[in-house]
């Protein structure tokens, strides 16, 4: 066996798998609070990438850059998710908020109709082509090597900042005041708000935080795989609906551990077999896992009261 | 914006109180005014009626309509109208969350391509030409087959993992669909071509059922149309059964209907076969009529229009639904490149203008807009010229009485720039903000907003259909929604969670 090809697999899954996460965990938690299936989180991801470029081309472009390389990513990385944030919560003000108590499917379709109204806009401002981050013209093509493993120095960033948000996130959403009460109006919704709790503020904070995440994902998936355009949310947005499905919607681990899982399985796949079914043999192995564990790798199972 | 003030659309819940018992108010009166009249009118027409009003509007609709137009209007309709039925069994009487819809659909369309046309699965087996008495029922129980295949996991699976799953099934035959041109077993047989990968199955051949042998636009059209009508009856009949009334009780509450002793696990599959079943017939109609298959037919887009045909219709009402893909299809088609920009202008001014005269009340208030706009107009050209002479040099798109109006008040730059992209953004925060304002300060913002929308339509929007109504059609869905979550036609119930 060729362990070389191997871990070189293994890595790109792991790289891709952590993008997947931050996206899928703006899903699972949006499901947790309001149970309703955000699909225009993708949508938001694709905006993040570009304002993370706006960022970019503004301060130079990656062949030029005017700022040093740390700030220079810094200022992208917090602009795209201030900017992603803020537009996930004019989703949730505007197209969610008033259908708050209508039939579970209505956000669904008014979903749905954010992420044509953002996927279109972006085509009409920015036009179809594609638009180059030159990640490795960027941050270099360099890296370590690992026996004979090379790691990028692109791969390091996207990897250990994925890993830094997701520990702040749990730090967040364990230890802080904000935290308590969105696990509290994740478990039930009105006895929260008889505590005293602002479920709205709560609700905004959560679509928030998970639009920064999926805007700080844009920004990663900008770096790595150097190309973005207007339609990107689009497939992006599915695995990371079908990782945090498949790790348990509403499970914050579940979501981290799914959108691995999702990464390793496309990247060997492309590595092992042929390119064209990476996204059937993908959806296959989901298929399959959802079949044994109905409610996903993490998820508790759903008592129901009568 | 005051922030103690709840927001009118969101009727806080009185704590302590079931939601349904503290809106009973709401829910026993139903809407006022005028357009509460014409909707509790509407719910007092029988069913037959609507039937009988269908035919004859669909019978004299090609006398009407030349044959592209027919087309894109009538057949267009007539066939969304079909999908839209199948999946409110699906999704409005079962209450199951199917995403993979559209794949029933497509399978429908390849089984009759592959079994009618001149398509090659190998060198030697070449050119099946079943006829369509033989097809389309073939093609109808494939669908219904996989159909029932799919449903099988919502034995085990509920809500959202049934949906998530359905939507893998329906990745799957789009990847299937778009790469089956060489499909081996494990690479050990030599390859068939299964679906014709990419470039999809030409040369279908039209239906052939002994004497009935469509060919033109206007046959197909009558074709579906009886299909439609056979289809719809059949439901109709269907939901009045014992198998429509637990289905009901299946989507308001699965636990109890299977308490109450109903084979709740036969009744989802059987949910899935019928959907599916419509599904496949609609699938070999257009195979038919376009005399071909490919794989784009079937992508996630047409799944979502659907869903928003049977959602913004009213999912569980069959008048609601139709109605539903008649509107959604007559914008889509409306706003298609084919459509002439001038059309699409006056159109655009039109509906702007009508929406005006309906929303504004008292009449000062309407006079206010109005004059406000042309004097802000005025002023805005006359200082934009002063500043610079190229800036109201541009074309107007719209022509006659309204390109003059447009052309008196609006900002042409000749060279636009950055600008139309600036102002589009400017709209959206503008149309936001004015639906959270409301007495003076929204009758102040609404001259100006008025002003941007028509520089951003003729310096930016008419100059690309395609992307416009896109972005039209996904703003139409959030502020249908948000107006009417139940749907056109829909009634609004109680939803256990």
């Amino acid at each position: 066996m060729d362990w070389t090809k191997f871990f070189s697999v293994l890595i790109d899954g792991i790289q891709l798998g952590s993008v997947y996460a931050l996206i899928a965990l703006g899903y699972t938690m949006v499901y947790g609070i309001l149970k309703l299936l955000n699909f225009a989180h993708g949508d938001i991801y694709m905006i993040g990438a570009f304002i993370g470029f706006g960022v970019l081309t503004f301060f130079g472009g990656p062949l030029s850059p005017d700022l040093p390389l740390a700030p220079l990513l810094i200022l992208m990385f917090a602009i795209a998710m201030i900017g992603s944030g803020f537009l996930g919560v004019a989703v949730e003000r505007f197209a969610y908020r008033p259908l708050r108590n209508a039939p579970r499917i209505a956000p669904l379709i008014s979903a749905l109709g954010v992420a044509f109204f953002l996927e279109n806009s972006a085509l009409l401002l920015f036009g179809s082509q594609y638009r180059q981050y030159n990640g490795f013209e960027l941050i270099g093509t360099g890296g370590f090597y690992i026996g004979s493993v090379k790691i990028t120095w692109i791969t390091v960033l996207v990897v250990s900042s994925a890993a830094s948000l997701m520990v702040a996130l749990i730090l967040l959403v364990s230890r802080t005041k904000l935290g308590k009460a969105m696990r509290a109006t994740s478990f039930d919704q009105e006895a929260a708000a008889m505590m005293g709790i602002d479920v709205d503020r709560v609700i905004v904070a959560t679509f928030f935080i998970g639009s920064a995440l999926a805007g700080a994902a844009g920004v990663m998936a900008g770096l790595a795989y150097s190309s973005i355009f207007h339609f990107m949310g689009f497939t992006a947005g599915l695995k990371g609906f079908a990782a945090a499905v498949v790790g348990g919607i509403g499970s914050i681990p579940g979501a981290m551990a799914g959108g691995l899982l999702i990464g390793l399985a496309e990247s060997f796949t492309t590595g092992y077999m042929n390119g064209t079914w990476k996204d059937a043999v993908t959806f296959s192995i989901l298929v399959l896992i959802m079949l044994f564990r109905p409610t996903g790798l993490f998820g508790k199972p759903e008592i129901k009261k009568v | 914006m005051a922030g103690e003030r709840p927001h009118p659309d969101v009727p806080t819940p009185r704590i302590g109180a079931d939601e349904w018992v503290s809106r009973e108010q709401e829910h026993r009166e139903g809407r006022g005014g005028l357009t509460g009249r014409a909707l509790s009118l509407i719910e007092r027409i029988p069913p037959a009626t609507w039937l009988v009003v269908f035919i004859a509007i669909a019978a004299v609709l090609p006398l009407l309509m030349n044959t592209g137009d027919l087309n894109r209007y009538g057949l267009n309709v007539a066939l969304f109208a079909l999908l839209a039925l199948g999946l409110n069994v699906v999704v409005g009487w079962a209450g199951l969350l199917d995403l993979g819809y559209v794949a029933f659909f497509g399978i429908g369309a390849y089984t009759y391509a592959l079994l009618s046309s001149s398509h090659c699965f190998t060198e030697t087996t070449c050119g099946v030409h079943w006829p369509g008495w033989a097809t389309i029922p073939i093609a109808i129980a494939t669908a219904a087959l996989v159909g029932f295949l799919v449903g099988l996991p919502s034995r085990r699976l509920s809500g959202d993992y049934l949906a998530i799953v359905t939507l893998f099934f329906a990745q799957l035959f789009l990847t299937v669909a778009a790469q089956g041109d060489r499909v081996s077993a494990l690479g050990l047989t030599s390859g068939v071509n299964l679906t014709g990968g990419p470039n999809g199955v030409p040369d279908v051949d039209p239906i052939r059922i002994f004497l009935i042998r469509p060919t033109t636009v206007e046959a197909y059209y009558y074709f579906t149309v009886v299909a439609l009508v056979i289809v719809a009856t059949a439901l109709w009949l269907l939901i009045r059964s014992r198998t429509g009334r637990a289905w009901t009780s299946l989507r308001e509450d699965a636990l109890a209907a299977e308490l109450m002793g109903m084979p709740v696990n036969s009744l989802k599959l059987l949910a899935f076969s019928i959907g599916a079943a419509i599904a496949g017939l609609a699938g070999a109609i257009l195979a038919a009529e376009q005399t071909g298959v490919f794989p784009g037919n079937f992508n996630l887009a047409i799944l979502i229009t659907i869903y928003a045909m049977v959602i913004l219709g009213g999912a569980g009402s069959m008048a609601g639904v139709v109605l539903g893909a008649i509107v959604i299809t007559v914008v889509f088609e409306v706003l298609s490149p084919t459509t002439s920009p001038e059309k699409l202008s006056l159109l655009f001014y039109g509906v702007i203008l009508v929406a005006l005269l309906v929303k504004i009340r008292p009449w000062w208030r309407l006079a206010f807009v109005l004059g406000g706009t042309v004097v802000l107009g005025y002023a805005v050209r006359v200082i934009a010229h002063a500043v610079s002479a190229s800036s109201t040099e541009g074309e107007v798109v719209s022509g006659g009485f309204v390109g003059d109006v447009v052309e008196l008040l609006v900002v042409t730059p000749a060279q636009p720039g950055n600008w139309p992209k600036y102002a589009y953004i400017a709209l959206i925060v503008a149309l936001l903000a004015l639906t959270r304002l409301d007495g003076w300060r929204r009758t102040l913002l609404i001259p100006p907003t008025l002003l941007l929308a028509a520089f951003v339509w003729e310096t930016l929007l008419v100059q690309q259909p395609t992307v416009t109504r896109f972005i039209l059609f996904g703003a139409l869905l959030v502020a249908m929604m948000t107006a009417r979550p139940q749907g056109l036609l829909g009634k609004l119930r109680v939803e256990i969670v």
